[in-house]
């Protein structure tokens, strides 16, 4: 099962390589993992999407929390969250197809932010599926690049 | 003015109130051994890194306190990593101090630089890389409480040469930030009540003591509960002296190589009682036939460590000392009669054996006879291999931190430093490295740390002139293809012990085994003892790896 774990971690150097070799070490499959500030700037929030069984899962939370400069490991399965990715998607735009891409942008409320004779670069937001489908939609027009941040979430309603 | 990063850190080691360190120097830590050469501190110096690391863990298990090690930049430190990596399989309290490249040198592949904590940081508690000479002293104040607090272990503080030869203004900050870092230390009351009830319920309980119940000194404790819920008891390696091994209770080890009825009250089992364990493969056999009527209580100070290879009913997270005294409490007197009359048969049917045969010396008469000459207090050390499981299986111990030994990882060559540690901390009290050939020689230049300080360790080498446990994996299961565990090239130990003015004695017939062990004791100085044992004897009982603990081969009458 997909789990979205959030881990505040202190802003410090080598606090990612620890968790990326905490999880090759243990044998742990994670599907993205999203690092940036948060409120305080001594702390930075990761958002790890990792696929696994419930013992796995203990398992993840366990030695996250072990990590002496993870201060507090969330994890959102079962809970009211929002879940949101960021993709950049660059796609080529055959003759004749630029409108099509840009209608199927509009759909999705995504951005155009680039354009060159050949191809453009999209921006769009949003729940990982919905990502994951936008980028599939436009797969037969030609995928040039994709640059996805993998998802950040929160909990809704008051923290702590 | 201000005062020395150097000054500083040597003065953080004496407020932690260290005694003893040991080390090796190199050019980034000349400014550190300069500030070393005045501090109250008695310094010893092993002649390789990686004894330093062995030896520093030795008097940690040996002691209780944290054990401190320091090495140069690059290969010094990569020097410490076996060590490292030995204490922290067996959260040992070590601190190690490493030094480092000038700071604006990092990075850049400078001389004797290596990237100390990229590399350790999967074998070890915690580690740092210190850049700044104000944040030295509240780092080393951190490194010691990561290191002997929760579920211990070793702790690597990386110092860059300049940060030593900085100059700090006024006083150093000393205040601990940690908000990570909360080790849960007392068990939850409810979780407590819900143990004792099923302890009380249970008609075929097994108590089975883990190295944390030596780790947290809770070998009273466990040895209150067990008398007073009448309880059999058995151990890991890591466990055993921490309840006593001549204990009407105790069914000694348990697990790949324990005791028949270890290992069958453990699958007969209807509750198992795990403290400061961690249900390791070796231990457990093939998981699925591993006590498999048993409900399972789990105390550990490691939350990580609960369901990692076992499922847990009762989970009870924190320090095992004050939850076995709670539970104890809580405990009540059971006669148990039918469960302790069937471990009784199992000890007459199964008793530890072996052939007496008639030339060669056997390694379990020799360890038994240790055994009875050595006081209760004694330390033993051992080496891996077959000198390890024989020392596990036929040495009784009888008290908590009298066996020193590398489990986890299984380290070669850990034994003698680790005993030379252990020596150090204790001075007055006999050290013994129980020892193999192959073993002893992974290490063999520390004759010069003990020949130096005139520690009296003994080394038993228990000398079968194989790499005895490998050799007997492939007697056993490669049809006696005996690929490289033949160690045809050994030095005469005795000549090479006189070399370093250590003495050296010889033992060949089973007869003289006795008068040797008295006279190797009785000896003021170190001594190595060469004993020449029946080549191709195997330790049994054995369970083949992936097997049922039940399924055990050989060595029972
Ligand atoms: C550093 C290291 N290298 C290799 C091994 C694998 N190994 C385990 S036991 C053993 C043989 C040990 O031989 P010896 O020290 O002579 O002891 P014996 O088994 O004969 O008592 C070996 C090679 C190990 N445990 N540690």
């Amino acid at each position: 099962m997909r789990h979205v774990i959030s881990a505040l971690v202190e802003n410090k150097p080598g606090v990612l390589a620890h968790i990326a070799g905490l999880f090759s070490s243990r044998g742990f499959n994670i599907d993205s993992v999203a690092v940036g500030r948060t409120e305080n700037p001594s702390l930075s929030r990761m958002t790890i999407v990792v696929a696994g069984d419930d013992a796995i899962l203990e398992q993840v939370r366990k030695q996250l929390g072990k990590v002496i400069d993870v201060i507090k490991v969330t994890d959102y399965q079962g809970r009211d969250t929002i879940q949101r990715e960021l993709a950049l998607v660059k796609v080529a735009t055959p003759p004749g197809k630029r409108q099509e891409i840009i209608g199927l942008v509009e759909i999705f409320q995504g951005k155009v932010v680039d354009i060159t004779p050949g191809d453009m670069v999209v921006e769009l937001s949003g729940p990982e599926a919905k990502v994951a489908a936008f980028v599939d939609l436009l797969q037969p027009f030609g995928l040039r690049e994709v640059a996805r941040t993998g998802v950040v979430a929160l909990a809704r309603g008051e923290a702590k | 003015m201000g005062t020395k990063g150097a000054q500083i850190l040597v003065d953080a080691l004496i407020e932690e109130g260290v005694q003893h360190v040991f080390g090796y120097p190199g050019g980034s830590v000349l400014p550190l051994f300069d500030a070393l050469y005045d501090a109250p501190i008695k310094f010893i110096l092993p002649r390789h890194e990686q004894a330093a690391a062995h030896a520093a863990d030795g008097y940690a298990r040996a002691t209780g306190k944290v054990g401190v090690c320091i090495a140069t930049s690059g290969p010094g430190a990569t020097n410490l990593t076996t060590g490292i990596a030995t204490a922290n399989m067996d959260s040992i309290p070590v601190v190690a101090i490493t030094g480092q490249v000038k700071t604006h040198l990092i990075g850049n592949d400078a001389f004797q630089e290596a990237d100390v904590t990229g590399i350790t940081r999967p074998i070890t508690k915690h580690n740092y890389l210190v850049k700044n000479v104000h944040d030295l002293a509240r780092v080393i104040k951190e490194a010691f409480y990561i290191a002997r607090t929760g579920r211990p272990g070793p702790v690597v503080v990386d110092v860059p040469v300049d940060v030593t030869t900085a100059l700090l203004e006024g006083a150093p900050d000393k205040t601990i930030r940690l908000p990570g870092y909360k080790p849960v230390t007392e068990g939850h009351p409810r979780q407590i009540k819900l143990a004792a009830a099923a302890i009380n319920a249970a008609h075929k309980p097994v108590l089975y003591l883990g190295g944390g119940v030596v780790l947290s000194n809770a070998a009273a404790e466990a040895r209150a509960l067990a008398e007073k819920a009448n309880m059999p008891v058995a151990m890991t390696l890591m466990g055993l002296g921490a309840f006593p091994g001549d204990h009407p209770l105790a069914l000694g080890m348990l697990g790949m190589h324990g005791t028949p009825t270890a290992n069958y009250a453990v699958t007969e089992s209807d509750l198992i009682i795990s403290v400061g364990a961690r249900f390791d493969d070796r231990v457990t056999g093939r998981i699925d036939a591993f006590a498999p009527s048993a409900k399972v209580i789990h105390i550990d100070i490691d939350p990580s460590s609960i369901s990692k290879n076992v499922r847990v009913d009762i989970p009870v997270v924190g320090d095992a000392r004050g939850i076995l005294s709670d539970l104890t409490e809580q405990a009540t007197a059971q006669p148990r009669e039918a469960w302790h009359k069937q471990i009784t048969a199992w000890k007459k049917k199964h008793p530890l054996a072996y052939d007496p045969g008639s030339g060669a010396i056997k390694p379990q008469a020799v360890l038994q006879e240790l055994c009875r000459q050595a006081p209760e207090d004694a330390i033993i050390t051992t080496e891996v291999g077959q000198n390890q499981m024989w020392t596990a299986l036929w040495y009784t111990f009888r008290r908590p931190r009298t066996l020193v030994s590398s489990g986890g990882l299984g380290t070669m060559g850990f034994g003698f430093p680790a005993a030379i540690g252990a020596q150090v901390g204790c001075p007055g009290r006999l050290v013994v490295d129980v020892a193999g050939d192959g073993s002893i020689q992974m290490n063999i230049q520390e004759l010069a740390t003990v020949a130096q300080y005139k520690l009296p360790v003994k080394v038993l080498i228990l000398n079968n002139g194989f790499l005895g446990m490998v050799r007997q994996w492939q007697e056993l299961f490669y049809q006696r293809r005996y690929s490289q565990t033949t160690l045809n090239g050994n030095p005469d130990f005795v000549k090479l012990a006189e070399a370093y003015g250590v003495k050296g004695m010889r033992v060949t017939a089973p007869g003289e085994v006795p008068d040797a062990l008295r006279e190797m004791i009785r000896t003021e100085g170190p001594v190595f003892l060469d004993a020449r044992i029946e080549p191709e004897e195997n330790v049994f009982p054995m369970v083949p790896a992936g097997q049922a603990i039940n399924r055990m081969i050989g060595g029972m009458a």
